[in-house]
């Protein structure tokens, strides 16, 4: 009966993943850049038509600065598997140079189907398993809850079935890592952590925390030999995985060197467009970005990214606990999109996906925060005409979690008349401004102070949340220890 | 548990809002069309009107209502109402469209809403929840009505009124409703038979005294005449030509498609018969061409209207006696359902030129009988399988193949969890091992669809056989139901009626009857065949 609800719930899933794909996609019909979607095809032809040691390479037929490939192997891995599924299935998708901008239903369809695919094979299964090893270890009634807030998170959806891009399969590997990682199974976790991080460098995000736990388990072994044992062995692990996946380009050290230089460009400014982090916030008050040079700005992020990743994970080093782990994975990841160098507003994913694991700790503080991401992408879904399924999507999850699912099972947060009272008007305040974003043009004096309000407000909530996070980890060991 | 009907209901909104910009087929057009005649044309010419292909083809209250959709349609689009624009298909158009299905949904969960009252299924109870996920999320609906396009759930949720009125005993309500949704779309003819036994037992001859029951059948008259004269009197001087555009026997015994009906297996039989006897094809049309027409068979007889309605109205007559033999109103509500639910299937498999989403009227019946009885349960989920399975050939675009199979699975999925949660201990839930082989055999056709023909270069050369197929694997299970559940409704003994469901207790005895029964039905059946 349980194994039908799930089934039913996967498909359903499936099925929401499927019905936002018939949406457009980023830079759909607008030449001559075109979107993530042609960057992403650009990628099968690149990899499809050269050798490997010229995907990363500037050359007459790989102009990288129409759309280089500038993420790590494992992704050219899968494009270059994608372009020839799709060079089987019609020649002119993938032709060199001469399929640029190629768009028609046949291969709209074939892109949609490609993330459905990993959607299926990997990202559902993913959360699948992270979801019932997390819940085996919490009361058993409540657990079908938390699989429906898992997977209908519209974050995901919006952005990898309606935007167009491929996070489910590095989100999908990190979240299976945790899941390993949670189950004590350090080598599976490992490796499937090395492939997310070959899959998006963006998966750094999440590398203290793991290294951190897996450093501790290993000093967690009885005896010193079993401690080396233990470490050198993930480290093995970690490391031939990257030396087999970067074999092509280990020649010599140029190349090594050129790929690396393409994963982490440093020329590119603090951040994209508006992003709801610190500096961009900033920024509204003080002109950073004119007054400080990029070199500077680089240097200024590290330090304060430093100086909050060092004590979250210096704190999980000596209070290794699963808890403890999930929350520095989360105020982990959200001080580098809060503080970091080149953030893209899509990295917020990177911060939703370990909080899905805290769904059932902290349920109103996490969904509240979970609907905050969505909303803190808008100005890019409007931009590639996805109003109508973020609005709906958004609805779904809102009626679906907080009225019907969790309401069911009482919890004690949600009896908090205050905190339920607040997040309520959060979320209506923020459908209020969406709406108001979309059908009041904005002054010409200030052409962006709609996505910057959104930036903001967005911000006000992630940073509330981090310092939950931060308190939750640290006054809740204090407590256990007393307790103890 | 409680039962959240209205979020249930705002939820499945959102859905039917998210697949908005899903393709649409040429119903779309046809209603599009329908906008435009009733807007831009007198009301004499809206059944003379011929620009287009889709004439109109429903009765007068549907064009009514496309009257008056038209003047909110002219709002948001002028171009949308005029005749000679053809296959016009703006934004605007598709949005205004789609969302006037949706808004009209909201008189299906009224209907849902009322029958589950009706029904006494109190709303915190697992069973509220489970007929209000399964009517409201209704797969088919979704199919037809909010991704092929037609208007299917406001005339559903007007039947729903039209059932409850008559469980509420509210007889003349029930017949007015039942009236009105006709001149709506006929086709709800097919199970108009239950209806009128039910009212003349239990209205008109409730009391032994003949008087009164001569004046209850004039009051029923009446009643039930005021839609039917309402509707045909502004057309009284063209009732002729009204009904040769809503009665067209010119185009065939089956649909281009065919409906997984009795008539698949005899045109399959028939070209397997032609096929082995060498009989050389006629030049005309054939049945698999995939168009619109007549056809001869190349070895079985030929089939007439007459014989087709003379045999669907032939296997009504069981279960309308059996109705009309009851004695207890309360008793006989649950087989009225049945009797609903038989009708519509009896008119599904020998109707003349009977489209695939005709068997919605048997599906949505059964969802109010899935919480009803546990065996009723069994046979709803069977005819689900099947049912919703045969509708896949109205979705053929390739960007929709994953999504209906993923809608469809996950509509079955949550029907097994809530047959497994709402009948926990009883065995008659379980499906026979042969049962549940062939229901894991659905699976071969998309993959013969989708893997094997493709590889094997068999698209080209054979590009109708899955549909085919589909036809003839779901006209095999939708008999099987049909032989079956016919059988169970005729052996359930009065006592187990709705109000009893909880202590209705698995009968053996009764199970072997039936089987026995089973057999010598079938091979009444087979007689019966070769009679012909």
């Amino acid at each position: 009966m349980i194994n039908a609800n799930i089934l039913a719930a996967i498909s359903a899933a499936i099925a929401v993943r499927a019905i936002v794909s018939l949406n457009s996609y980023s830079g759909q019909g607008k030449p001559p850049m075109y979107g993530d979607y042609e960057a992403q095809r650009h990628w099968q032809e690149i990899t499809t038509n050269l050798e490997p040691k010229y995907w990363y390479r500037n050359t007459s037929e790989n102009d990288l600065l129409y759309w280089g490939l500038d993420y790590p192997p494992l992704t050219a891995y899968h494009s270059y598997l994608l372009g020839n599924v799709a060079g089987k299935y019609d020649e002119s998708f993938v032709e060199l140079t001469k399929s640029r901008g190629v768009e028609s239903d046949a291969h709209k369809t074939f892109m949609r189907l490609s993330v459905l695919l990993a959607d299926v094979v990997i990202y559902l299964p993913a959360l699948l398993v992270l979801f019932t090893v997390i819940v085996n270890q919490q009361n058993k009634k409540s657990m079908f809850v938390y699989l429906i807030a898992m997977i209908l998170y519209p974050g995901q959806i919006l952005i990898d079935n309606g935007h167009f891009q491929y996070n489910n399969i590095s989100l999908g590997f990190f979240l299976l890592a945790i899941a390993a990682i949670c189950k004590e199974k350090h080598y599976v976790g490992s490796f499937v952590y090395t492939l997310a991080l070959n899959y998006k460098q963006m998966e750094l995000y999440h590398a203290f925390p793991i290294f951190i736990y897996l450093l501790r388990t290993c000093f967690d072994q009885k005896s010193f030999s079993q401690k080396l044992k233990k470490f050198l062995i993930i480290a093995t692990i970690v490391v031939s995985t990257f030396v087999v996946l970067w074999l092509p380009w280990l020649g010599s050290l140029d190349s090594t060197l050129e790929v690396v230089g393409r994963l982490f460009p440093i020329g590119r400014g603090v951040f994209e467009d508006k992003v709801s982090n610190f500096w961009c916030v900033v920024n509204v008050v003080y002109k950073i970005k004119n007054k400080i040079s990029n070199q500077q700005m680089a240097m200024l992020c590290l330090g304060v990214t430093a100086a909050f990743v060092l004590p979250i994970n210096v704190h999980l080093f000596f209070n290794k606990r699963k808890e403890t782990f999930l929350l520095s994975l989360v105020s982990t990841a959200m001080t580098f999109y809060l503080f970091s160098f080149q953030v893209h507003e899509k990295s917020i994913l990177l911060v939703a996906a370990p909080a899905l694991c805290l769904l059932n700790s902290y349920p109103l503080e996490t969904l509240w925060f979970l609907e905050v991401t969505v909303f803190s992408m808008f100005p890019l879904f409007v931009k590639d005409g996805l109003e109508m399924p973020f609005f709906v999507l958004l609805f779904i999850y809102h009626i679906c979690v907080k009225d019907i699912v969790l309401k069911e099972y009482n919890y004690r947060q949600f009896k908090n008349r205050v905190m339920t009272a607040l997040f309520s008007t959060s979320v209506y305040s923020m459908f209020i401004i969406a709406c108001v974003s979309l059908f009041a043009p904005a002054p010409a004096r200030y052409p962006h102070i709609w996505s910057l309000l959104i930036s903001v407000y967005s911000f006000v909530h992630f940073f509330l949340y981090f310092c939950f996070c931060i308190w939750q980890q640290f006054v809740n060991s204090f407590t256990k220890i007393k307790a103890a | 548990m409680e039962c959240h009907f209205w979020k249930i209901f705002a939820l499945s909104s959102a859905v039917k809002i998210l697949l908005i910009p899903s393709p649409h087929s040429t119903d779309f057009e046809v209603h599009r069309n329908w906008l435009a005649i009733t807007h831009s044309l007198p009301i004499s010419k809206w059944y003379y009107e011929n620009t287009s292909n889709w004439t109109l083809d429903y009765p007068p209250f549907f064009a009514y209502f496309e009257w008056l959709l038209s003047y909110a349609a002219s709002f948001v689009d002028p171009q949308m109402v005029v005749v000679t624009n053809l296959n016009y298909a703006s934004t605007a158009t598709i949005y205004f469209q789609r969302c006037s299905v949706i808004i009209m949904d909201l008189v299906f969960a009224l209907g849902v809403r009322r029958s589950l009252r009706a029904l006494k299924i109190t709303q915190s109870s697992p069973q509220s929840f489970a007929a209000a996920m399964l009517l409201l999320f209704n797969v088919g609906l979704l199919f037809v009505d909010h991704m092929h396009f037609q208007y299917n759930g406001f005339l559903f949720g007007i039947l729903l009124l039209s059932i409850s009125f008559l469980l509420e005993e509210r007889y003349l309500l029930s017949a007015f409703t039942f009236a009105t949704l006709l001149m709506f779309k006929h086709i709800f003819l097919y199970m108009a038979p239950a209806f009128a036994v039910y009212l003349l037992k239990f209205y008109c001859l409730d009391s032994k005294c003949a008087r009164n029951a001569i004046i209850c059948i004039v009051k029923l008259a009446v009643v039930g005449l005021t839609p039917i004269v309402a509707a045909f009197g502004p057309f009284y001087n063209q009732i002729d030509q009204v009904f040769s555009r809503l009665f067209p026997f010119k185009r065939g015994l089956t649909h281009a498609y065919w409906a997984p009906n009795f008539w698949a297996l005899y045109n399959t039989a028939d070209k397997v018969a032609a096929k082995l006897l060498r009989i050389p094809s006629t030049t005309g049309p054939s049945t698999t061409s995939g168009l619109v027409q007549e056809f001869e068979p190349q070895f079985l007889p030929n089939i007439t209207p007459r014989t087709t309605f003379v045999l669907t109205l032939l296997f009504m007559l069981p279960i309308l006696i059996k109705l009309f033999a009851y004695t207890s109103k309360s008793e006989s509500k649950a087989t009225f359902l049945r009797a609903v639910v038989i009708c519509s299937c009896s008119s599904f498999m020998f109707g003349w030129h009977v489209h695939e989403k005709a068997l919605l009227m048997c599906l949505l019946p059964l969802c109010l009988l899935f919480v009803l009885h546990s065996t009723d349960a069994t046979y709803a989920y069977w005819l689900s399988i099947f049912g919703y399975f045969s509708l896949f050939p109205l979705l053929h675009q390739s960007c929709v193949l994953l999504l209906r199979y993923a809608l469809y699975l996950a509509y079955v999925a949550f029907m097994y969890g809530q047959l497994a949660n709402l009948y926990p201990n009883e065995r008659q839930t379980k499906l026979h091992a042969l049962e549940k082989l062939y229901t894991v055999g659905c699976v071969l056709i998309p993959l013969y669809e989708h893997f094997i023909s493709p590889l094997l270069h068999l698209d080209e050369k054979l590009p109708f056989l899955p549909l085919l197929l589909t036809s003839l694997y779901c006209g095999l299970a939708v008999t099987y139901f049909f032989i079956r559940y016919y059988l169970h409704a005729l052996a359930i003994s009065p006592s187990a009626s709705f109000t009893s469901k909880t202590n209705f207790k698995p009968n053996t005895t009764t199970t072997k009857t039936v089987k026995a029964k089973d057999n010598s039905k079938s091979k009444l059946f087979k007689s019966k065949l070769k009679a012909q």
